[in-house]
């Protein structure tokens, strides 16, 4: 009787909620989330940003604006001749396309997990340099309207160490990028194919 | 006349002073506040269950586990602006959702709920009323219920809840007389209409309870009639959110939309209490020497909640039925199955046994030819059977 297998079918589901509690309870994202950024620094405590401006040329929302500017010689900035002098980003338009952080030569701006930040006025939303620069621990810098969670400030350039610089498939396993502050030099991904070494 | 219809009660039996008159009012309120926290439970069960059964969470928020939902939505509603449309007809819109109300309020009151118990030197039933009419009055209840649907959709003065009023007094209505005749097995069987001998006639043995002894038949037509009756899914034609405006009660807002699913949550209970009494005994069920009044009152709420629960069930799995089904399932299977039922049993409660086969083999025959007429019937009006059926 295919008549009665459907309260069967009803029956059974008792028990099987797939609902979170979201505010609660957050579920873990995925490694390579695109979420707000940060501006990394070597692990000399130098900021990785030389202010030349790729990120705000690809940007496809034009939500970033960068001014570079010569390091002074006895204060160095960055390693480089130059260095970003002021670094914004408008988080009313980025749409997280992650563009930025193919076109950075240095691997200066990389994106964290975080994407719950809900800020009460406009002027809020324009992150300036001071905010996105990672601290001396090396870890994103909070805000008070930004809710942080385990794990959301961890492996902030996941996307850079997965697939490389080039993109290409022959650089996997190998260490193509500079050390952070406070992580070192981070291991590479593995498994991105079944012939990786 | 008096002292016969009041006979049926112990309470009322004897002299009646000032302390059976208080019991009386007393009983009254309690039945009342009773049916309106179970409306408050029975909902918040529902939504419970049914999202349970679609992986949900359901409402989680108002108290523990959700429990205070209905208050709140109950609050939200006195809060919102009573609309009254322009070209409705002013004095039937506003009585109609009363029409709903009352009658759910007043078929509860017929429902035993416990056995017999001893307050203040007084034996009384943990029933409101029990006419000698009995069953009847829930009959008449069920129909003037239909006024309030069929006023409100007619009072708003615009066509949508009037397509809605007709659409849903229609059903009750035709499904109401599948209910009767069931009823009628029920007391055919008993001999009696009024509720107190219906179900002490089936006290006792498990044997004795109306679903047994009356084959299962009448309990599943009678389930199927009061589903259809109560407009719960899957006969919930009338207001079927997903395709309708809104049915009957487009028009209405606030407190006096409130009232009518009120209303309707009421008739669910009762309906189920009602199932409960005529076929599964009502409050009978094994007791124990410790607080022996508080026995029938748990088996009747556990017998209670089970249809409850069995109606929430059907909502979840059961889809809609098409209008044209509805009518179908109601006259051309339930009245036919039912009537002919009846019938069986009528000839097997007769002693000589000669013309009761005979009779029964009659019914039985009478029910094939009709539907086989019906079949033929369907298959020449319907091109599309007509071809598959070469």
């Amino acid at each position: 009787m295919g008549f009665f297998d459907g309260f069967w079918v009803t029956l059974r589901q008792f028990g099987h909620v797939v609902t979170h509690q979201y505010p609660k309870v957050k579920r873990p994202k995925p490694p390579r989330f695109h979420g707000r950024h940060v501006l990394n620094r070597y692990e000399d405590g130098m900021e990785k940003c030389i202010g030349c401006e790729l990120c705000a040329g690809v940007c496809p929302a034009r939500c970033i604006y960068v001014r570079g500017a010569d390091n002074p010689p006895e204060q160095p900035v960055s390693p480089g001749e130059r260095y970003g002098f002021v670094y914004e980003i408008n988080y009313l338009r980025c749409i997280h396309c992650d563009l930025c952080v193919e076109a950075c030569p240095t691997e200066a701006i990389t994106e964290s997990k975080l994407f719950e930040f809900s800020f009460f006025n406009r002027q809020d939303a324009i992150y300036t340099k001071k905010e996105l620069v990672v601290g001396d621990d090396g870890k994103p810098k909070q805000m008070p309207w930004e809710d942080w969670r385990e794990g959301d400030d961890l492996a902030t350039s996941a996307w850079v160490r997965a697939t490389s610089p080039s993109g290409s498939a022959q650089y996997e396993g190998q260490v193509q990028w500079s050390g952070e502050l406070g992580y070192g030099v981070r291991a590479p991904e593995k498994g991105q194919s079944e012939d990786a070494p | 006349m008096i002292a016969w219809v009041l006979a049926a009660d112990p309470l009322l039996s004897g002299h009646i002073d000032k302390g059976v008159v208080a019991i009386v009012i007393v009983k009254t309120l309690l039945a009342f506040a009773l049916l309106l926290v179970s409306v408050l439970l029975v909902i918040w069960f529902e939504r419970k269950i049914i999202s349970d059964m679609q992986n949900r969470v359901g409402p989680n928020r108002a108290g523990p586990f959700g429990v205070l939902i209905t208050l709140a939505d109950g609050m939200k509603f006195i809060f919102k602006e009573p609309l009254l449309p322009e070209r409705a007809d002013k004095r039937v819109f506003r009585l109609a959702p009363y029409l709903s109300t009352v009658p759910a309020f007043l078929s509860f009151a017929i429902v035993p709920i416990g056995g017999t118990v001893h307050v203040f030197g007084h034996t009384t039933r943990l029933q409101l009323a029990d006419p000698p009419i009995g069953i009847l009055f829930l009959l008449a209840m069920s129909s003037v219920a239909v006024y309030g649907v069929m006023l409100a959709g007619w009072s708003s003065g615009s066509k949508y809840p009037l397509l809605g009023s007709v659409r849903a007094s229609a059903q009750m209505v035709s499904y109401e007389a599948a209910l009767g005749l069931t009823v009628a097995t029920v007391v055919l069987i008993t001999g009696s209409l009024t509720i107190s001998a219906i179900v002490d006639e089936q006290s006792g043995s498990i044997f004795n309870i109306n679903l047994i002894r009356l084959g299962v038949v009448p309990f599943v037509i009678f389930m199927i009639a009061a589903t259809a009756e109560l407009n719960r899914p899957p006969f919930d034609l009338v207001e079927a959110e997903q395709e309708l405006v809104g049915g009957f009660h487009t028009e209405y807002s606030s407190s006096r939309f409130a009232l009518f699913f009120l209303a309707e949550f009421m008739n669910t209970i009762t309906m189920s209490a009602i199932i409960v009494t005529l076929f599964l005994g009502g409050p009978n069920g094994p007791g124990f020497d410790f607080l022996p009044w508080l026995w029938p009152i748990l088996w009747f709420f556990a017998k209670l909640l089970v249809f409850l629960f069995v109606y929430v069930w059907f909502r979840a799995t059961l889809p809609r039925l098409r209008y044209d089904q509805l009518m179908d399932l109601g006259w051309k299977v339930l009245i036919p199955g039912s009537l002919g039922w009846l019938l069986i049993l009528a000839a097997l409660n007769v002693e000589r046994w000669y013309p009761a086969i005979g009779v029964g083999v009659g019914a039985l025959l009478a029910w094939m030819l009709l539907a086989r007429a019906m079949r033929v019937g369907r298959e020449r009006s319907d091109p599309d059977v007509a071809e598959v059926g070469g």
